[in-house]
């Protein structure tokens, strides 16, 4: 005991407080993280909800939400929500058969190294230059589409589908392959070949491990994964921008439409009111998503 | 638990072959109904090789395997009615503790109130019918792998598969987990191998056990003979501490420091030799008992073991353990001068190239 019978614990860094007590420093390594989540999620998201209440004559106005009912801004949720499920699910579907590939080769084999650090670059691969590369290459005036052309393939005979949806799809895959591959494959290194054999030895083949053991450990993951990526083609915007500048089928498109209209009728307010939709749309999934992966966690 | 009896296992003539490596070298063993058998050796002896060819998770290159008088070799693992404990934790994540044991019940088409009877009479048998619902994440080690070691019973397995299923958990749960399969195993009767690197283990858990190396068996004996009468220096050297010692071979004695020391072999030819003698065949006189000699030294250090101790004495060219009571070894504080005894049991002899007879 001290003289004032008051002895200072000395646990971590930082300011004695009353009683003995040190005020944790700990957060201060979390500050550059929280700063620039501040600064570039929760402050833009600020802005634009506070905007989406206001209109051009910066009078408050629930309008804007109103707005939202407008028959082609109920088209493109529906068009945005669709191109992304199904880019999602078959991206994650395709992206998993390749990461099981990968899984079952060698752990530092080339194969793997390979295919991750390229699934890394092809990943963020987006926006005008990945629309290019696919029109200058099956486009209609691509080299494999005249190629295909000049040995009987037409696959253009019924419409250049490329610059509609089903062409935005398949751009969107290009990118959601291998943004499924980076994240399932953490899922598929953590099954266990004891689990197999286990299953083995207690009388199972390989349809009753992976009904009763592999597909539900990682049904989980593969459903957060996949979340995941239709939240990341739910928000993508310049590769569909530049891939179809006619009828703005995404929501992300309306948002441009509306910041810039070319008949001048500019309504920044409603511009917000869709981002807070697309906003509210993608905290879903990604709360969905996280809550899945805390599932995994538990077993993986 | 239903009692039932075991069946007899067969290797003959195991080949496996890695490569250009050879895992197993026609290994041919017996285990009788019943009896557990433990296969001891170092990393890559062909130990492990052997439990996966007889749970059929491998394929053999050459031989068979043979359970209940039927030829296995090519079936698959499913087929084989085989109980297997992993080394790593291998229980089922997303099933809580009956549901893994009850799955191999359902791959039998057991009905579901059936099997789940049964899954808790299996966890009852390893004393964990209180965690039945709990998930492997919510179990300590040894609780996983007695939740396992049920699983693997509850299938009513013809023979039972250990493959180092003790070696992940601490010391003290191992010893009692390592009484508790004993106990379970000789109460269901089942036919037992069990592979391990630990020779404590081997030596406690076995009715016989299997010394490997290379591929091939050393020796295969009760757990006092492989100790008492190992078969070959290795197994001598392997399985507890040995000292040792330079002597002469003469007629069917070796001669080690003036002491005369019986052979295990004794047809053995003349000549000199390295006598493998055990710590605990080496005792200490007292220190009044001290005097110039080839067996006078001075202790350099005694390792406290618990109810033994451990002393190293030097010997001027060479060092020797001594085991003994802790309170004997009390008695021999380091740079005691002491004078060694060994005890005139039969010793191996070690030569740089193979052991000659002399007939």
């Amino acid at each position: 005991m001290t003289a004032a019978g008051n002895p200072a614990v000395a646990t971590s860094a930082g300011r004695p407080l009353a009683g003995g007590r040190r005020l944790s420093l700990d957060w201060l390594g979390a500050v550059p993280f929280l700063a620039y989540v501040g600064l570039f999620l929760l402050l833009p998201s600020a802005i634009v909800g506070f905007g989406a209440f206001f209109n051009a004559d910066s009078t408050f106005t629930l309008e804007n939400f109103g707005h939202l009912s407008r028959s082609y801004v109920v088209r493109a949720t529906i068009d945005t929500t669709v191109i992304s499920a199904v880019t999602a699910l078959a991206g994650a579907a395709l992206g998993a058969l390749l990461a099981y590939a990968i899984v079952t080769g060698s752990p530092n084999g080339l194969l793997r190294r390979l295919v991750v650090s390229a699934s890394g670059v092809l990943a963020q691969f987006g926006g005008v230059t990945l629309a290019f590369a696919f029109i200058a290459s099956i486009g209609p005036a691509g080299f494999v589409y005249l190629f295909a052309q000049a040995h009987g393939l037409d696959y253009y005979a019924h419409g250049i589908w490329l610059f509609e949806r089903s062409g935005l799809g398949l751009v969107y895959l290009y990118f959601q392959i291998p943004l499924m591959v980076l994240v399932f494959l953490p899922a598929l290194d953590g099954i266990k070949p004891q689990w197999r054999e286990a299953t083995e030895s207690l009388g199972g083949n390989t349809w009753h491990y992976w009904r009763h053991i592999a597909g539900p450990i990682l049904f989980p993951s593969f459903l957060g994964a996949a979340l995941l990526l239709f939240a990341n083609a739910f928000s993508a915007y310049a590769t569909a921008q530049a891939l179809i500048n006619q009828g703005q089928p995404m929501l992300s498109q309306q948002i441009a439409g509306a910041l810039s209209s070319e008949v001048g009728a500019v309504e920044p307010g409603f511009a917000k009111a869709i981002a807070i939709e697309m906003i509210v749309i993608v905290t879903l999934v990604t709360v969905l998503y996280s809550l899945l992966q805390r599932r995994t966690s538990r077993w993986l | 638990m239903t009692e039932r009896s075991g069946v007899e296992v067969r290797l003959e003539n195991l080949v496996r072959r890695y490569g250009t490596v050879t895992a197993l070298d026609g290994l041919s063993l017996t285990i009788a109904p019943g009896e557990l058998v433990a296969l001891l050796g170092p990393s890559g002896c062909g130990k492990t090789t052997a439990l996966r060819l007889l749970a059929g998770l491998e394929e053999a290159d050459g031989g068979r395997v043979v359970i209940a008088g039927k030829d296995v070799t090519g079936l698959p693992t499913s087929r084989r009615n085989v109980g297997m404990v992993f080394q790593a934790y291998s229980l089922f994540p997303h099933m809580v503790a009956w549901e893994n044991v009850a799955f191999g019940l359902q791959m039998r088409k057991v009905g579901a109130a059936e099997r789940k009877k049964r899954a808790l009479e299996a966890l009852e048998l390893v004393g964990l019918g209180r965690v039945a619902n709990r998930y492997a994440n919510q179990m300590s080690g040894g609780q996983q792998q007695r939740v396992a070691l049920a699983r693997a019973l509850a299938i009513r397995p013809q023979v039972l598969l250990l493959d180092e299923p003790l070696s992940a958990l601490d010391a003290k749960v191992r010893a009692r987990l390592r009484d508790e399969i004993r106990r379970i195993q000789l109460e269901v009767g089942i036919t037992t191998l069990f592979v391990t690197h630990d020779q404590e283990e081997a030596l406690a858990i076995a009715d016989r056990v299997g010394v490997m190396q290379s591929g091939r068996l050393e020796q295969l004996g009760p757990p006092t003979l492989v100790y008492t009468r190992p078969a070959t220096p290795f197994v001598a050297e392997f399985v507890g501490l040995t000292n040792r010692l330079a002597g002469t071979v003469k007629g069917g004695a070796v001669e080690v420091r003036g002491v005369r020391l019986p052979l295990v072999q004794p047809d053995i030819a003349d000549g000199p030799a390295t006598a493998l003698v055990r710590p605990e065949a080496v005792s200490l006189a007292s220190r009044a008992d001290a005097e110039e000699g080839p067996l006078v030294g001075a202790v350099l250090t005694v390792a406290f073991l618990g109810a033994v101790s451990r002393v190293t004495v030097d010997l001027g060219d060479t060092t020797v353990l001594a085991q003994m009571p802790t309170s004997a070894a009390s008695q021999y504080p380091a740079g005691t001068k002491v004078r060694l005894e060994l005890r005139s049991d039969p010793v191996l002899i070690q030569r740089e190239e193979p052991v000659a007879t002399a007939s």
